[in-house]
């Protein structure tokens, strides 16, 4: 009766972090199978867990209980083959485009690739997100999309069974956004990865996704409702605007996000304050609290 | 001439020096009207103190002083030469008679000229800041990386941080002279003993600042590392050194202003050869010229300490990653 392993297999994760009001419950009983090659969305209001889920993923948080499974392997720390795409691109600001996806393609092919072979696999996914022609500039020196498609491309060269991102073009203004959307859909035809991405916006969200995963609000949030994108690809943002199945898929997320789900200003104020405590205590607190003691 | 306006912070003038002239005049104008003001205060104020050792010296006396500084320089150098030169003679004079004799080369003796004492001063505090900095960098990175290291050690930095080098001057000549016994020592007693001491009191900015930059590196970019696997050493000069490169010479900027401050007091009070010493021997001399004499040195103590930090200011633009931060 032994079922084939599924590709990405999320089962009754819970996670706690501590406060000092006693352990803050951030997620309860996600389950999610994720197929090989699928384009998931994550969507839901701020706050909701998430990143914490991606988190999970790609091995950075562990679950409190449950687990996560890739192709049958238990996930229990960051990996190459789940490349992340940071919300804010992340680039390592001292180095070129060019020497930031080495950075990552040295570490992955480092014995398995000849020099000759990385720096051809470096220009090709630099190319394939068009970056090649501005591969020796520093982050500082190309714009916040640019940025963006070098933090793809890195993640791409690092050839991960699972892609996952960030709220990707969260920070990029609408423009470049849809170009960056384009390039993605783009990519992923040609090379079928896997996509978990998180995302505030409904549009990319039934644009982009085969299934879209909505999650309740926090604390102890969970899957409220996953929604089948069935549209035929390749989609055209032009064409889909018009669409009615299109315009119903929206329609279903929107009514999710602001029927179903209260947003997070309307709960309870006490709940708020500790969720928003919680989120202090895993982000980056003991750095700032360093950072006080210095100015002190 | 360029180099020298981008070491003393008129880069800008390079740029485009036509259409700046009028910005040029108004950048060196007002500095110099400053200058001149002060100048003039001080002539007038000096007049009106009156010490054991005559009136305050003004600005002419104290460029008299510097003329005759220079001069005394240049006279003993002279009197060296001749030295060496009246002792080969002798020399080859006694082995002209015996062949077999013995010759003694002595080394001149004669007393240190006030720019030996700067050249002393320079040599000790550079030694010394470059010892500080050899131990308080990787000790920073250490304790930035390791958030018990760093609840471990902060409190004792907090505690010997605000510790005059004064205090430590007594101790640091005891410990110097019981531990360092050697016949032919490479090393002159005062030279270790103000060394450990600038070492001491300026390492504590820099052990700092590192580890505060390196702790502050931004969760994003550590996330990066640890999804790349990189392994520790990598990560240290991949990510942790770069990041923390501008705290750092915060840290070594400070420190090197510290050492400076800290090595004249030393001198002074230790009797340790430098311009501190200059100082103080021309202090308990006490002739008429002495306050001139010591006003020289003041100024001298102030170009350098502000071309020093200048120094540290050129290296840090040179390794700054960060070409869009305006360093000054």
């Amino acid at each position: 009766m032994a079922q084939p392993p599924k590709h990405l297999e999320l089962t009754k994760v819970d996670i706690d972090f501590p406060t000092p009001n006693g352990p803050f419950k951030a997620l309860q009983d996600i389950n999610l199978t994720i197929n090989k090659g699928e384009f998931v969305s994550l969507i839901g209001h701020s706050g909701c867990g998430k990143s914490t889920v991606l988190n999970i993923v790609a091995g950075l948080y562990q679950a409190t209980s449950g687990g996560c499974l890739l192709d049958g392997k238990e996930v229990n720390s960051p990996g190459p083959e789940r490349a992340v795409v940071f919300q804010n691109h992340s680039l390592l600001p001292w180095l070129s485009a060019y020497e930031n996806v080495e950075l990552a393609v040295k570490q992955v092919f480092g014995r398995s690739k000849s020099k000759a072979e990385m720096r051809e696999w470096i220009e090709h996914n630099l190319a394939l997100v068009h970056m090649d022609h501005a591969m020796d500039k520093r982050p500082d020196e190309i714009s916040g999309g640019m940025k963006q498609r070098v933090g793809i491309a890195r993640a791409l060269a690092m050839e991960p069974t699972v892609m996952l991102m960030d709220e990707p073009f969260g920070a990029l203004d609408a423009l470049t956004r849809a170009h960056l959307q384009d390039s993605l859909m783009e990519i992923q035809k040609d090379l079928n990865n896997t996509v978990i991405m998180i995302t505030h916006d409904v549009d990319e969200a039934v644009l982009l996704s085969d299934r879209i995963v909505m999650m309740t609000n926090g604390p102890a949030a969970t899957v409220g409702e996953i929604l089948n994108i069935d549209l035929p690809r390749p989609r055209d943002r032009i064409a889909l605007a018009d669409d009615p199945q299109y315009n119903h898929y929206r329609h279903e997320v929107l009514t999710f996000l602001y029927e179903k789900q209260r947003t997070p200003d309307s709960s309870p104020k006490k709940e708020e304050g500790t969720q928003k405590m919680a989120q202090d205590m895993h982000s980056d607190s003991p750095v700032k609290a360093k950072r006080e003691e210095k100015a002190a | 001439m360029s180099k020298i306006l981008a070491t003393i912070g008129l880069s800008h003038f390079i740029e485009n020096p036509k259409a700046n002239f009028s910005q040029l005049g108004k950048s060196l104008l007002i500095p110099l009207i400053g200058l001149l003001v002060f100048l003039f205060i001080w002539e007038i104020g000096a007049k009106s103190v009156h010490t054991s050792l005559g009136t305050f010296p003004g600005p002419a006396a104290v460029y008299q002083q510097s003329i005759t500084l220079i001069e005394e320089h240049q006279a003993e150098r002279v009197k060296e030469v001749k030295f060496h030169e009246r002792q080969e003679l002798r020399n080859a004079k006694k082995l002209e008679k015996n062949p077999d004799a013995t010759v003694k080369v002595r080394p001149y003796t004669g007393k240190p000229t006030f720019f030996d004492q700067i050249l002393t001063s320079l040599i000790t505090v550079l030694a010394g800041f470059i010892i500080a900095s050899l131990i308080a960098i990787p000790a920073g990175i250490l304790i930035g990386l390791n958030s018990t290291l760093y609840s471990a050690f902060n409190p004792l930095i907090q505690l010997f941080k605000p510790v005059s080098p004064l205090a430590w001057l007594p101790l640091v000549t005891m410990v110097v002279s019981a531990v360092y016994v050697s016949k032919d020592p490479m090393f002159a007693k005062s030279f270790i003993t103000s060394l450990i001491t600038v070492s001491l009191c300026s390492l504590w900015p820099t052990l700092l600042n590192t580890a505060v930059g390196v702790s502050s590196i931004s969760k994003d970019l550590q996330n990066v590392s640890q999804v790349l696997r990189l392994n520790w050493l990598t990560h240290i000069i991949k990510i942790v050194l770069p990041s923390s490169i501008p705290m750092m010479f915060t840290g070594l900027r400070l420190s090197l202003g510290i050492a400076w401050m800290v090595l004249i007091a030393a001198e002074m009070l230790a009797q340790n050869p430098g311009l501190g010493k200059f100082v103080w021997d021309e202090f308990q001399n006490g002739s008429s010229n002495s306050l001139g004499r010591i006003m020289v040195a003041v100024l001298v103590i102030g170009l350098i300490g502000f071309l020093l930090d200048r120094c540290m200011l050129f290296l840090q633009r040179k390794m700054s990653w960060d070409k869009t931060a305006i360093l000054r």
